[in-house]
């Protein structure tokens, strides 16, 4: 498919779209819009009765009694027009700002619905920086679009062939000169246009080198000052500045002409007009029009208006071009995200809630704390009840992120259920891979994974990760008050729970010195927050969740060894009775762990409890005696 | 909401006086900007005059003044009755002469103002730089870094759209307006009282649009950016949001805060939705009221008060002067809305660093030798409590000193007022027997090294990192001190060994490789005292303790302070402090730590005995 044929569909998507939204209302606009323009387009024909009348009264010495009637009536049938034309308008304007808004809420929302079900491949694939431009920029430059270049385009467009008719109705010789005129307008607005368009992205692209450069140089503001280092990055800066400097200032050059070019070519196609009617009318040349009208005043002086009407709006649509542009780049990065497939989920199994009577378990609507996994048999049409323990095993699992790149080779894990099982070994040895599969934010390659003997393929991913606690490195918290943060992990946690989870995280002795206690709200993921305070909150969500089994990626990496040692007592019992998955760098973290698994390049390498693998005398008991180092 | 609170309007004096400071120079072209675009206006007021003129000569009945000046007084020739060719040329090569001034001026206008705007921010940026650049820590502080990047891009933009409208926009329109407004007086007389009354009614109802429609604006559009810090935080904790299930809880959230924000939209752009069709009924009126009183003087006169080219001028005229004022509505807004900016920006620019050189500051040091008497610091007067209490301390030139601790016991604090990088609230801190506020920052800060935790390599080259050190450092010094810092072994494992590029955060290195090449870096500062904060977190033990022997062995005269969290790294110090809630709790060698404090045996069991 070539360039154009995309820009077409891009436009035909939108529009199909935007109608889509608004079925009904958008024709209306439309019709309004047609109204206004087209009256808006017709007073030149007013003008020339009113200078006929005038003129005819001059000519033959008529009072103006006598004609004033005649006047009269054209002015009152003129007037009726404008206040259809206005009222068109105030609706038109109105249910415009209705649509607009409406039209990208519901695009927002497309956009962030569809988002929510992408699977997490599409995050670790695209920045963050680029899926958030797809909310602002992208978003705005439709917005753009939709409230402004769109309207203007079909009130141009009717505008155009209104007064275009009325010129030809009047006098073709004229009309064929504006038309002339315009021609060349557009050319030049064109080369213009394209010369800033072409700067504008040079100078987009210097902005965001000036943006990378600041934002390394604030960060490291600190370091900066420490070496005393300030005249040398203000003179790194001045280079990446002056640049910028340039590519913006050649930019708005050919931005800023655009409009007195145009505006003045409109002049001299203007003046044009009236010498070559002016010429025509004193020569007493042959008029070629629709109306057969000869030549008089009361036909130039009209056509100079229209004139002005005429390049007027040529002009406005040339100052939209750009932002149509825009707006179509804009609007294929949307849909190509609205294009993504989204996460497939074939599980069939579900969790539930269940009690035991008599020995046989039933499902119930309420927590019991005891739950089962829901297995419907298709073939016999029975459904059979497994009681969720936390029995999870990898057999000869191989994975690769990419096709061509295996990371994970014939990996096995046995996880019995209660049991603390940790992984140790380098950045990019595979610890969290194992863990994306288990809650399968990824699927294998080879090889098979059982949940309490069911194939993890089988159960519904939602109920899958509800079964799973996970806590992580990289802690992310919501806007909202701590309390909010903490029952992300249930929704229905009353106040009491979430305290109490914080108590086990070991987190509520500083959420209680917070200058709002609970109800502190935190901004931009927890800014004035510690990174080791983020983490208690973190494993006070999981905690209230208190799923039966728990994922914990580094989530103690930052919390100091001696609150950590406070905090362990509390995930001793958060993990009691609980599968869990451990990773972590600092081994006093995973000693006492029932087994540790050391993962190099894909494989794993030892396995065993602390005590086996230090007698063992292999690579764990190299990292634990400090010789080797991680990462 | 007023739109310009009269106490907004002094200190904004101020803070635009602050910002035009960085006009510089681009100031001759800020001033012909606005000479330029009177000539495009005057230019552009004059056209119509002449149409109308020319009209007067097509319709034939009379001349008019200027035609005789023209024509008797300066070329001398005896004109025609009724039209003629001659005279109409004339008008019409008079107007391409005008549009082609118009034209050329315009653009010549486009050019400096785009020169003029672009300028004042490009030094706008290079001042904000500079000032920041004179902070201290506690100026970084108050502003996060992020805050900075905002200011000088985005604030900084939104200041040079709205000094751009300033020179032209700002200058074109009034005049034009008022320029109009004469010409209409002059070609209509008695006509152009209509504008009297259309004008301040435009007016009035254009700028009730905007009191009104400003405040919901300003709120709107900070839900708007809430919204879209919300989606962020969406898609950076996407893992949290799906290992919780809870992609539709975020559904609901989202709809919830964007419904919101259109609604408020909605009545925002509703109301603006009036400007449309105020205007056209402006125009409308005057293009009715014209062609009823017009037609009737030009009947009534009999061409002589008034005629059709005055009529058709004065249309022009009144489309002129209604969309002028439009403009200025317009300039008014985006001015207005980049105030805030030009506030934020003259926030920083007015920032005064906590810390400067004294006038006759000291250039040399006499050793190595710190001294803390009764110290005490807190971060903010509005701080409830000192982060350091009291602290007396003395470290002996050329000792090793480990510092231990939990996190918040203000270990990071206390070396930091070394360097002078905060001042102590009370008390004093002496290097080399003189207190710390005595020397050049410049030299102190060179003469004591520091590590810091949050340590950063610069996008850049392995030399061009180190070289922060010592500019003027040469291969075989930075091969020296990456030696002692174990890093060279590393780095000439590299295919482009010293030459390697480091990425933007150094994340092509690991961990425990960057902070090796800190300390190298802080190294080549040859300093009297090497402060090194958790620096060597992520390095192996085994190297750990390599690099403190060399450190030893080649640094003797060189105070070394260490902070670490395992006891392994400070074990041999000459002294150890244990920091407990911003006093030194425990003072000691090692054996007298563990004989003293319990806090310490623990730790030192639970890390160092292998059962």
């Amino acid at each position: 498919m070539n360039k154009k044929q995309t820009k077409k569909g891009t436009i035909a998507r939108l529009l199909s779209l935007l109608f889509g939204f608004y079925p009904v209302l958008l024709p209306v606009v439309i019709a309004l819009i047609i109204t206004t323009a087209a009256v808006g387009a017709m007073p030149s024909l007013f003008m020339n009765r009113v200078i006929d009348l005038i003129d005819g009264a001059l000519r033959n010495g008529t009072p103006y009694a006598e004609v004033a009637p005649a006047i009269i009536q054209v002015v009152l049938v003129l007037v009726c027009l404008y206040a259809v034309s206005l009222t068109a308008s105030f609706f038109q304007n109105r249910l415009m700002a209705v649509i607009t808004q409406g039209f990208l809420y519901k695009l927002r929302k497309k956009m962030f619905d569809g988002m929510q079900s992408l699977p997490i491949r599409y995050f670790d694939t695209h920045k963050s920086g680029d899926i958030m431009s797809y909310y602002t920029n992208d978003i705005d430059t439709l917005r753009q679009m939709v409230s402004q270049s769109f309207p203007q385009l079909l009130i141009s467009a009717v505008t155009l062939l209104t007064v275009f008719s009325i010129m030809v109705y009047f006098c073709l010789w004229l009309a064929l000169l504006v038309v002339v005129g315009v021609i060349l307008m557009t050319v030049l607005a064109r080369k213009v246009g394209g010369g800033s368009a072409k700067y504008f992205v040079r100078q987009q692209a210097a902005i965001g080198k000036t943006e990378g450069f600041v934002q390394e140089m604030m960060n490291g503001q600190k370091v900066v000052k420490v070496f005393c280092h300030e005249k040398e990055s203000i003179a790194d800066f001045d280079a990446i500045n002056d640049a910028l400097y340039e590519d913006s200032r050649r930019a708005h050059r050919y931005a800023n002409i655009l409009m007195p070019l145009l505006n003045n070519i409109g002049n001299i196609i203007y003046a044009l007009v009236a010498i070559v009617g002016g010429i025509l009318l004193v020569t007493g040349a042959r008029n070629v029009s629709l109306s057969g009208m000869a030549i008089s005043i009361a036909v130039i002086v009209p056509f100079l208006n229209m004139t002005k009407q005429f390049s007027g709006n040529v002009s406005q649509v040339s100052q939209q071009i750009n932002s149509i542009v825009m707006a179509m780049a804009g609007a294929g990065r949307i849909f190509a995200l609205l294009d993504e497939k989204p996460e497939t989920d074939e599980g069939y199994v579900t969790l539930v809630n269940a009690r035991e009577e008599n020995g046989v378990l039933v499902e119930t609507a309420e927590r019991t704390g005891i739950y089962a996994w829901k297995h419907p048999h298709r073939e016999e049409g029975t459904v059979t009840y497994t009681r969720l323990q936390g029995d999870v095993r990898l057999f000869d699992v191989d994975f690769g992120y990419t096709p061509e790149k295996t990371v994970l080779h014939n990996v096995d894990v046995y996880a019995k259920p209660g049991q603390k099982v940790a992984f140790v070994g380098a950045t990019g040895a595979g610890k969290t891979t194992i863990t994306n599969l288990i809650n399968r934010f990824y699927d294998i390659a080879d090889g098979k994974i059982r949940y309490d003997g069911i194939n993890i393929n089988k159960i519904k991913k939602a109920d899958l990760r509800r079964s799973l606690g996970i806590v992580l490195q990289e802690t992310n918290l919501f806007t909202g008050t701590v309390l909010d943060n903490i029952r992300y992990g249930r929704l229905d946690a009353t106040r009491e729970e979430c305290i109490a989870a914080a108590h086990l995280a070991g987190a509520d002795d500083f959420i209680t010195r917070l200058p709002e206690g609970y109800e502190t709200v935190l901004r931009q993921n927890g800014a004035n927050l510690s990174q080791g305070q983020r983490q208690l909150i973190a494993i006070a969500r999981a905690a209230v969740a208190a799923p039966p089994v728990m994922i914990l990626d580094e989530a103690t990496s930052s919390i100091d060894t001696r609150t950590e040692a406070l905090v362990q007592r509390g995930m001793d019992n958060l993990m009691k009775g609980r599968t869990v998955f451990v990773i972590a760098h600092r081994l006093s973290t995973v000693r006492n762990s029932n087994v540790i698994m050391v993962l190099e390049k894909g494989h794993i390498i030892e396995r065993g409890d602390h005590e086996s693998l230090l007698a063992e005398k292999g690579k764990y008991y190299q990292l634990y005696t400090g010789a080797f180092e991680l990462e | 909401m007023r739109l310009f609170p009269v106490a907004y309007a002094k200190e904004g004096n101020a803070m635009l006086k602050r910002l035009a400071a960085s006009i510089r120079e681009y100031k001759k072209k800020s001033i012909l900007t606005p000479i330029l675009v009177s000539v495009e206006v005057i230019m552009e007021c004059l056209i119509p005059f002449i149409i109308a003129t020319l009209v007067t000569e097509v319709e034939g009945k009379s001349h008019a003044g200027f035609t005789y000046w023209v024509f008797e007084r300066v070329l001398g020739q005896t004109l025609p009755a009724g039209s003629s060719l001659p005279v109409i040329v004339f008008y019409g090569c008079l107007l391409v002469v005008m549009a082609g001034i118009s034209l050329l001026f315009g653009t010549l206008a486009g050019m400096t103002g785009a020169d003029a705007s672009c300028g004042f921010a490009k030094n706008l940026r290079h001042d904000l730089f500079a000032k920041v650049q004179t902070f201290s820590f506690s100026n970084v502080d108050r502003f996060s870094s992020a805050s900075l990047v905002t200011r000088l891009t985005t604030d900084v933009a939104n200041v040079q759209m709205a000094y751009m409208m300033l020179i032209r926009v700002a200058v074109r329109c009034p005049f034009m307006l008022i320029f109009s407004m004469v010409m209409a007086f002059v070609m209509g007389g008695k006509m152009a009282l209509i504008f009297v009354a259309v004008v301040p009614f435009l007016g009035v109802v254009l700028f009730s649009i905007i009191h009104k429609v400003m405040p919901l604006f300003r709120r709107v559009f900070r839900k708007y950016d809430r919204l879209n810090e919300s989606i962020e935080e969406n898609v950076r904790g996407m893992r949290v949001v799906k290992s919780f299930v809870r992609e539709d809880y975020e559904r609901e959230k989202f709809d919830a805060a964007a419904s919101d924000v259109k609604n408020d939209f909605t009545r925002a752009e509703k109301i603006l939705a009036l400007n449309g069709p105020t205007m056209q009924l402006c125009l409308n009126t005057v293009m009715i009221f014209t062609l009823l009183f017009g037609s009737y003087l030009i009947i009534d006169t009999a061409g002589v008060a008034f005629n059709v080219g005055k009529l058709s001028a004065l249309l022009t005229y009144g489309f002129q002067i209604l969309f002028s004022l439009m403009m200025v509505s317009v300039v008014f807004v985006t001015i207005t809305m980049s105030l805030e900016s030009a506030r934020r920006i003259s926030e920083v620019l007015v920032e005064k660093p906590a810390i400067q050189s004294p006038k006759e500051p000291l250039l040399s040091m006499k050793d190595g030798s710190v001294v803390f008497e009764g110290v005490s610091f807190r971060y903010s007067e509005k701080a409830e409590k000192n982060a350091l209490e009291n602290i007396n301390l003395h470290i002996q030139s050329g000792e090793t000193v480990g510092i231990l601790g939990g996190t918040g016991t203000s270990k990071t604090t206390l070396i930091q007022l070394i360097s002078r990088l905060y001042d102590a609230t009370e008390g004093r801190v002496l290097v080399g027997g003189e207190d710390v506020r005595s020397y050049d920052v410049t030299f102190l800060r060179d003469s004591v090294a520091v590590v810091l935790q949050k340590n950063l390599l610069f996008s850049g080259t392995i030399k061009e990192n180190l070289r922060w050190g010592n500019p003027l450092a040469t291969d075989e010094e930075l091969i020296e001190a990456c030696k002692m810092a174990e890093a060279h072994e590393f780095v000439s494992s590299f295919p482009q060994g010293y030459d390697t590029y480091i990425e933007q955060g150094g994340s092509n290195v690991s961990g425990g490789q960057k902070q090796r090449l800190c300390i190298a870096r802080a190294l080549l500062k040859k300093p009297k005292i090497l402060i090194l904060d958790d620096s060597t977190s992520a390095v192996d033990t085994k190297t750990d303790a390599m690099i403190r022997f060399a450190l030893k062995t080649y640094m003797p005269e060189t105070t070394k302070i260490i902070i670490a969290q395992r006891v392994a790294s400070v074990m041999d110090a000459d002294k150890i402090l244990w920091m407990d809630g911003g006093k030194i709790a425990y003072m000691g060698t090692h054996e007298e730590l563990l004989a003293s404090s319990s806090e310490y045996r623990e730790i030192y069991e639970s890390q160092c005995k292998v059962d």
